[in-house]
């Protein structure tokens, strides 16, 4: 270890890690040159989310849940939709299903844009925060923005409105746009698509510090479609079940430095999801275009460099704009634009895929319609783990960096997560002690 | 005024909240009053503060009132007025950003990026309460009508100029 570590006085404490949804803290300790314990502290107090929805009608779930994230309300809406109408025994009509992954591909795009060039590209270059990079690269912002609204205007012409869209419902949609509206979105996606394809090749660029992990990686897998809005629930070390089987194969553990759950799968642990175990487990899936813009951003049909994750994040967001554009040139109003979904006893199982991560929604629905249990899983509650593990491995390498050097890498790699604390119960504070 | 001489104008008043958040609802209260009050030429929005929409939302306007609630560490009900054209709003008065910017940083970002209108006018309105399912607190009752008053008065072509409250 280099002598300037000796004068750290024990402990780097960093004010509140922005740029992360929630509160929380990150707490790593390190004890003969040797870290023995990265804690993920969250300590926002819990939202009781999953009480309150008790008692309540099965088709008010969808507004409620939705108030979980203002960044990725369609995650909540479809993975609750899908789950109450799996209790309910209702089947989708195919054109509701392809309306409701097209506004996802809105979500997508506006939460990934904003991730990219918002929150986690700063760290890339230097700056500080958005802002900042903003006053000397407004280019950057002005393109960053404009295409996060093609996501946002996606969403509003779909979903009624940008944050918390109120045309979902359990069953479909309470209005189909007409052909017409959509067809307003098409030059605007155009050009969106355009704009990712440069983001693309823009983060490509960015210095990525060497850190490769063997993960576990699970999402979703669909027989013919990068997952977004259904699939079944796979891993790259043979996990392959339906949603029904979530439970059987994954579990939630209280720990005391957390108010959200940590969530483990029963006989290998630790597990990431997201944009890269997306990438890593359907790559296959991606058209000929967005898959040739990665090759040309020098990645292959997986991506275990955690830093890299924002290329995948901007591939997705390639993805999540081409997805669009071909949902709206085949688009039929579905009609009706919503099915009955009838209450009876039972429990239904829903997951789709957030921006960060597959979401998971349980709920147990009585005879007349109200809520008897929910449970709900969001992504960064099943990254939390794999977030712990990484920061020991990742400060362990670094333990001869200047304390502000180290700190500033340490942001930039929890970041790397999109964390959303806000979802798993919610600034981050970073600690390191030495002994 | 005459017609051209209106759309020329080009006056925004938005009013930013939460109706379901207490006295985070201020700034809304305060947009329903002036819409019913202001001269013709004023547009009212409510909005919900997401700020890409809130650039988008002022980028063909000249003057621009924004009204939020804001939480300073002083008395609710306290109102103030900042003339955020050429200065950035006070530090006390911008929150930490988590994903989403705040008022504050989306008046700093539309700086940067040249998307400030010519005119930019921040009033707050000092909340006490932000509790789920509140509606507002008194003093803030009291505080909408002051600051609606002031920000009429504002409005009012050939008024005497507002100074900082």
């Amino acid at each position: 270890m280099k002598d300037h570590n000796s004068d750290w006085g024990g402990s780097i404490h960093v004010g509140a890690l922005a740029r992360v949804e929630g509160e929380g803290g990150l707490e790593v300790v390190v004890r003969d040159g040797k870290v023995t314990d990265a804690r993920l502290d969250i300590y926002e107090p819990p939202r009781f989310f999953e009480a309150l929805l008790r008692g309540r009608r099965h088709t008010e779930v969808p507004d409620i849940t939705s108030r979980i994230c203002g960044i990725c309300p369609i995650a909540y809406q479809m993975s609750a939709c899908q789950a109450i109408e799996d209790a309910c025994g209702t089947v989708i009509p195919a054109p509701i299903l392809d309306l409701r992954r097209l506004i996802y591909c809105g979500e997508w795009i506006e939460s990934h844009a904003l991730h990219i060039y918002l929150l986690h590209a700063p760290d890339f270059l230097g700056y500080q925060s958005g802002l900042h990079m903003a006053q000397d690269r407004p280019d950057l912002l002005q393109r960053g923005l404009q295409l996060k609204k093609a996501g946002n205007r996606l969403m509003e012409v779909v979903g009624g409105r940008a944050v918390h869209p109120v045309n979902v419902r359990v069953g479909g949609f309470y209005r189909a746009p007409d052909r017409r509206d959509l067809d307003g979105l098409r030059a605007g996606l155009d050009q969106a698509r355009q704009l990712a394809l440069e983001t693309v090749v823009w983060v490509a660029g960015f210095p990525f510090p060497d850190f490769d992990h063997d993960y576990q990686f699970v999402s979703l897998r669909h027989p013919t479609d990068y997952p977004i809005t259904a699939g079944r629930v796979v891993s790259n070390r043979g996990l392959d079940i339906d949603v029904r089987e979530y439970d059987q194969h994954f579990t939630e553990v209280q720990v005391p430095h957390s108010t959200a759950l940590h969530s483990l799968l029963h006989d290998d642990g630790t597990y990431l999801v997201g944009p890269m175990a997306r990438y890593s487990l359907n790559s296959g899936q991606l058209p000929a275009t967005v898959m040739a813009a990665a090759g040309a951003a020098g990645l292959g049909p997986t991506c275990t460099n955690l830093f890299r994750s924002i290329i995948v994040r901007a591939l997705e967001t390639l993805y999540a704009c081409e997805e669009a554009i071909r949902l709206i040139d085949a688009y039929e109003p579905p009609d009706p634009a919503w099915v009955e979904v009838t209450p009876r006893d039972g429990i239904g199982y829903g997951a789709t895929e957030a921006p960060r991560g597959m979401l998971y929604h349980r709920y147990q629905i009585n005879a007349d319609g109200t809520v008897a249990a929910a449970t709900i899983i969001p992504p960064t509650s099943q990254n939390q783990r794999v977030i712990e593990s990484d920061m020991r491995a990742f400060v362990e390498e670094r333990l001869d960096l200047p304390q502000d050097r180290l700190t500033w890498e340490c942001e930039q790699a929890v970041r790397s997560y999109d964390p959303c604390i806000s979802c798993a119960t919610h600034f981050l504070n970073l600690t390191v002690v030495r002994s | 005024m005459t017609a051209p001489e209106a759309a020329a104008r080009r006056v925004l008043v938005i009013g930013i909240g939460n109706t379901y958040r207490g006295d985070d609802a201020a700034g809304l209260a305060v947009a329903e009053w002036i819409r019913a009050a202001a001269p013709p030429d004023v547009t009212v929005v409510r909005h919900e503060g997401e700020p890409i929409s809130l650039l988008e939302t002022w980028d063909q306007a000249r003057e621009v009132y924004l009204v939020d609630a804001v939480s300073a560490d002083g008395e609710p009900g306290n109102v103030y007025r900042f003339d955020v054209t050429a200065e950035p709003l006070a530090a006390r008065l911008r929150p930490r950003g988590t994903h989403a910017l705040g008022v504050a940083d989306t008046i700093e970002l539309a700086r940067a990026l040249g998307r400030l209108p010519r005119r930019l006018v921040s009033y707050g309105i000092e909340g006490g309460c932000f509790a789920t399912g509140a509606s507002l607190s008194p003093p803030v009752r009291e505080a909408v009508a002051v600051a609606s008053e002031r920000l009429l008065a504002e409005l009012t072509p050939g008024a005497p100029p507002v100074t900082a409250c």
